[in-house]
């Protein structure tokens, strides 16, 4: 049987194929996921925030772009996975509300998405396909069977990316 | 960890009540714009951890109509009001005087209506919150999506996660005596904010 592992806001988990990672109702925040194609192991981790750096001290690295996917990367990597052949997916960080004056933290979406992108180059891990901005939720599963990076949304439908 | 969460259970007790009136208030509010009465549960103040805030409405992937507002002033936060999609169809069927079951999908004047709704709960609740802290809190023009539960709390959770890992969380529940409309009313104030209300209220 092919476990469905459930993933929480500000939290990862890895694991290798038949599993399936999934992360429910993401807004602002970002469903980053590792995969590697060959050992079939890979990792999905739901962020709220880009920087550790400019919030106060957190018990939880795994709320933050900065802290977060060191974190995954390191587990996925002592699972048995290999750097060279890690790629990502990324899905998420939409503005659910449309504000005129829309603060910083309103748009933290955006912001989330740029960082997640940099902080995933700067660790030698290429974005193979991203599903981000616009103003809805996304639930989103990797199936590390087969890599593909399901993104669900309520009345846009469903796309594997 | 975070020093203002550390309230006492007198300063907690001080919230849940203004907390109560406020409820009270914005359940008279709505109680008179759809005349059918409306129950309220005794507010929980509660510290939560903030990756547990979506559960509080039945889970992340729980579609939800949101109707979200800043509150401005010397104690700003967020104010959130969430209703089931059920709940929030068969609301727009009240305030609109159509057959209950009709509506399938919000439209413009359907989202003008909820978002009214949260206007008028959000004054009412502010309004106790005034009585007893002297301290005016101005709501914004408010905002509506309709979405995932998870999705839809970011906007809340996102501000407070900056800060810490847990929030606070004034949350009351309605119920229409036919039970056709349940929702929840969250009152989230802004880290800082909650020093300015407890001490405004002489609790120390």
């Amino acid at each position: 049987m092919a476990a469905l592992i459930k993933v929480g806001m500000a939290d990862y988990k890895v694991g290798r194929s038949p599993s399936t990672l999934i992360s429910y109702g993401l807004g602002s925040c970002i469903g980053i996921s590792l995969y590697d194609p060959q050992t079939k192991i890979g990792g999905l981790l739901h962020i709220m925030l880009p920087d550790s750096t400019q919030a106060r001290a957190s018990d939880n690295p795994a709320k933050f772009a900065d802290t977060g996917i060191p974190l995954m990367l390191n587990d996925v990597l002592a699972l048995g996975a290999s750097k060279s052949r890690l790629v990502a997916k990324i899905a998420g960080g939409a503005q659910m509300f449309a504000f005129a004056n829309a603060t910083d933290i309103m748009r933290v979406g955006n912001r989330n998405a740029d960082a997640v992108k940099q902080i995933l180059r700067r660790n030698g891990i290429r974005v193979i396909a991203e599903d981000t901005g616009g103003n809805y939720g996304r639930t989103v599963q990797i199936d590390l069977n087969t890599g593909v990076y399901k993104v669900k949304t309520i009345d846009r439908g469903e796309k594997d990316i | 960890m975070n020093d203002e969460f550390d309230l006492s259970p007198i300063q907690l007790d001080a919230l849940r009540e203004i907390g109560n009136v406020g409820a009270g208030n914005s359940a008279t509010a709505l109680s008179q714009i759809i005349n059918k009465r409306i129950d309220m549960n005794v507010p929980k103040v509660d510290l939560v951890p903030i990756e547990a805030v979506p559960d509080l409405v039945g889970g992340a992937d729980t579609i939800v109509v949101g109707v979200f507002l800043r509150v401005y002033g010397r104690a700003p936060g967020n104010i959130l009001f969430l209703l089931p999609q059920k709940s929030a169809f068969y609301l727009v069927d009240t305030l609109m005087g159509r057959e209950h079951g009709t509506t399938k999908k919000l439209d413009f004047m359907d989202e003008s209506a909820l978002m009214e709704i949260g206007n008028i709960l959000s004054g009412a609740y502010l309004n106790a919150f005034f009585n007893f802290t002297h301290i005016s809190m101005l709501p914004s023009i408010p905002a509506l999506a309709m979405d995932m539960a998870g999705a839809i709390l970011n906007i809340i959770l996102v501000q407070l996660g900056q800060m810490g890992d847990r929030a606070l969380v004034i949350e009351t529940e309605f119920l229409a005596e036919d039970d056709g409309i349940n929702g929840h009313f969250f009152l989230v104030p802004d880290p800082g904010s909650l020093g300015t209300l407890i001490k405004a209220v002489g609790v120390e």
